[in-house]
């Protein structure tokens, strides 16, 4: 891409002056996500002397906290697609303005995704067995090869197209057009691909009867495009408080939009397999049983999926009828409710129920164990870590081009 | 898959930790070799023992999936193995890599009139397969069942009580051996397959630990190591089989292989063996004669989730 080493380095060195730049209370919020990622790393060295015997997982729950989130967070990554779309495709000049951000965003969910695989693995010292060439993989038998390679695939697309537009901007260039937007409609195609090859890895299982439903792709892409851009409406949120950068009123709206109409959809969606589970009940409503009303004594998850219900509707109310009018105090509640109604229902509510009840007819409840949780809190630290340090540099030298450009 | 950058790093220096040891494995063990033949070693030899410890671990990280392997290959590791397991002080291990005899298609039938739950083929698994006896792994679980119903998941997997009860029976369940297995299509590095004599084996050393394998199972037929399996030395069974009941270790998955150390010598699997009630039959479905396709062609049998089409090679039948 460069044939002026110096102007290289510049570039990289500037970049990270402007990611670790900031008052004291950004140094402060830097060394917080420090700490939570070392004490997350500290907890893993334990799992990985131990092994995963010190997670609150057994040969019937044998999925949990790392994969509910892995689940979850490929739908945020996924979700840039709704800023890409109309960037991109429609020309829309507001989404263009911000559509860096939702870059950002799924390159630190794809990140943690990829994270939160290596933390819930037996051998993770045995990865290459999965390199084509030197290992072997299982293509196309697998579905969980093909999550690898579009996972990969769209986390190489997300940083490499942003990387060369910025690196233009940062010398005051236009981007070619032909260089980058052939990448960028594939990244479209490959953010929908992401989410439904996540859903047909639950979905192509037989054996668990509450995952073998073909409503479970669509219905996480529904959920994924409100849950994502609450995400990125938070991001944007802090970024009109905390930084320059002017993010124009027009694009909470936009923003809003989308998420109401996916929420909706999802709402209908979720609607629709309560009724199948419930009106005929038959031997295979048992998980959903056991999600809502508890089974055989076993409730852990009921008080969860109930507020994550109430978070889901809560938040899709709020967005739709807003009095405020946008007022960023009030999307804020709302994208939270939104976003960790979702976040519930999404991970602990759609993995947990699958083992349960097991193949034998087993009922038992899975409680994450402090190990577990402090992993997974470390991993998220540094999903946000990762955004931050992203979006800093990005939002500086788009900024300083507008201004040159003016 | 593509692991985070941080683990990335810890992979990479882990690496360099071992060339380094690899490298200082040939100094060590030219210095020990001269100090040695001056007669003066003292302590030389646990720290060769070390070094060697190492190199065999090294060389034992890049070796190949176990059906790549040439005989020749499959004949090292074998080697490997058993002096890694001396060094280990777990004794003279004897680890077969027996491949399948010809024309030979294992097949299983369980009698559910006859059974009568005294577990002991769940003992005789234990101690024949090395299960860990911490997490009290098993690969067979009996379910006491009602009459009136033919399915396992309504039966009751943990009784604890003098056998056998008027009124009940009782149903074993392990791996079936599916001859369309969901676990091995699912399995995303081709650590699990079907031999030719139809016996679903893992390679515990190229298992990675997904467990997406054991959610792929409608039978409930893996098991993971969650922690270190352990076992008390006088227990052990030294007689081993690569794919079979040789030590596990922690992250990786485990299953019933028709006891592929014992079966493919021509006896009988350990379960079958220690039923005193005659209730196992286990035999070659390819041989005419054998008695499985005695019961298979004569008894009234049936399968478990027949529905789901993984055609497992495990028969329950009633006298
Ligand atoms: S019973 Fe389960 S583990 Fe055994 S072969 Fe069938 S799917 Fe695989
Ligand atoms: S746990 Fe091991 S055998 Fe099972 S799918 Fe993963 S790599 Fe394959």
């Amino acid at each position: 891409m460069t044939t002026n080493p110096q102007k290289e380095s510049s570039f990289i060195s500037d970049c990270i002056r402007w990611s670790l730049s900031g008052g004291i209370g950004f140094k402060i919020y830097l060394v917080a996500l420090l700490a939570i990622m070392g004490t997350g790393l500290f907890s893993y060295t334990k799992q990985f002397q131990e092994g995963l015997i010190i997670t609150g997982m057994s040969d019937i729950v044998s999925w949990g906290l790392y994969i509910s989130n892995f689940t979850f967070f490929v739908g945020v990554a996924a979700a840039a697609v709704m800023l890409i779309l109309p960037a991109y495709m429609l020309k829309d000049k507001d989404m263009h303005e911000v559509v860096i951000i939702g870059e950002c965003v799924a390159v630190g969910a794809l990140i943690m995704c990829l994270m939160f695989i290596t933390v819930d693995m037996g051998g993770p010292f045995k990865v290459w067995h999965m390199i084509p060439g030197i290992g072997l993989f299982n293509w196309p038998s697998s579905i969980l090869t093909w999550d690898v390679l579009v996972l990969n695939g769209y986390l190489a697309l997300n940083s490499l197209v942003p990387l060369y537009i910025l690196y233009c901007n940062y010398h005051n260039r236009k981007p070619v057009g032909w260089k980058y937007k052939p990448f960028v409609f594939l990244s479209i195609f490959w953010a929908i691909s992401i989410h439904m090859t996540t859903a047909f890895l639950y979905q192509g299982l037989p054996a668990r009867p509450f995952w073998n439903n073909p409503l479970l792709g669509p219905r996480f892409l529904a959920s994924a495009f409100a849950a994502g851009p609450a995400v990125i409406m938070m991001v944007l949120i802090a970024i009109k408080q905390w930084t320059r950068y002017p993010v124009n009123a027009q694009i909470f709206f936009k923003l809003k939009r989308i998420i109401v109409v996916s929420a909706v959809i999802n709402l209908v969606m979720l609607f629709s397999e309560v009724f199948k589970e419930f009106y005929t009940f038959t031997h295979h409503s048992l998980s959903a049983q056991y999600l809502f009303f508890g089974l055989q004594g076993h409730d852990s998850l009921v008080p969860w999926i109930w507020s994550a219900i109430g978070l889901n509707i809560l938040g899709t109310l709020l967005f739709a009828f807003d009095p405020t009018k946008g007022n960023p105090r009030y999307l804020m509640v709302a994208a939270i409710s939104l976003f960790t109604g979702i976040w519930i229902e999404k991970g602990f509510g759609l993995i947990i129920p699958g083992f349960v009840p097991s193949p034998m007819g087993e009922v038992v409840d899975y409680t994450p164990t402090s190990n577990e949780i402090l992993i997974t809190l470390g991993v998220l630290a540094t999903g946000v870590l990762v955004v931050t340090l992203l979006i800093k540099p990005a939002l500086a030298i788009l900024l300083k081009y507008k201004e040159t450009n003016a | 898959m593509n692991s985070s950058r941080k683990k990335e790093g810890q992979m990479k220096t882990k690496k360099n930790e071992k060339k380094t040891t690899r490298r200082s494995f040939m100094k060590n063990l030219s210095v020990a070799a001269a100090a040695g033949s001056a007669g003066l070693v003292t302590g030389g030899c646990v720290s060769l023992e070390k070094t060697e410890e190492m190199g065999l671990k090294w060389e034992e990280y890049f070796k190949k999936n176990y059906r790549l392997m040439t005989e020749e290959e499959k004949g090292e590791t074998v080697a490997r193995l058993e002096r890694l397991a001396k060094l280990k002080g777990d004794g003279d291990i004897q680890m077969s890599s027996q491949g399948p005899r010809e024309n030979v298609l294992y097949g299983y039938a369980f009698n559910i009139s006859r059974c009568k739950g005294y577990m002991d083929c769940v003992e005789a698994c234990v101690k024949e397969n090395n299960l860990d006896r911490t997490s009290k792994t098993q690969y067979i679980r009996l379910f006491e069942m009602d009459s009136g119903q033919l399915d396992p998941t309504t039966g009751d997997g943990k009784y604890h009580h003098e056998v056998p009860v008027e009124n009940k029976f009782y149903m074993g369940v392990q791996c079936y051996h599916c001859e369309n297995a969901p676990c091995i299509k699912a399995c995303p590095t081709k650590a699990t397959w079907r031999e030719p004599d139809g016996i679903v084996v893992v390679d515990y050393d190229w298992c990675i630990g997904c467990r997406y394998c054991l959610a792929a199972c409608p039978y409930w037929g893996r098991r993971f190591n969650w922690g270190e399996p352990e076992i008390p030395r006088e227990e052990m069974n030294r007689k081993q089989h690569y794919l079979g009941n040789r030590m596990r270790m922690k992250g990786v998955m485990e299953k019933c292989t028709f006891c592929v150390q014992r079966t493919r010598q021509g006896k009988l699997p350990a379960c079958a063996e220690a039923c005193p009630t005659g209730s196992r039959v286990f035999g070659n479905l390819l041989d005419p004669d054998s008695e499985i396709r005695f019961i298979l062609k004569h008894k009234k049998v049936f399968r478990f989730k027949e529905e789901l089409g993984t055609d497992p090679k495990f028969w329950y039948f009633i006298d």
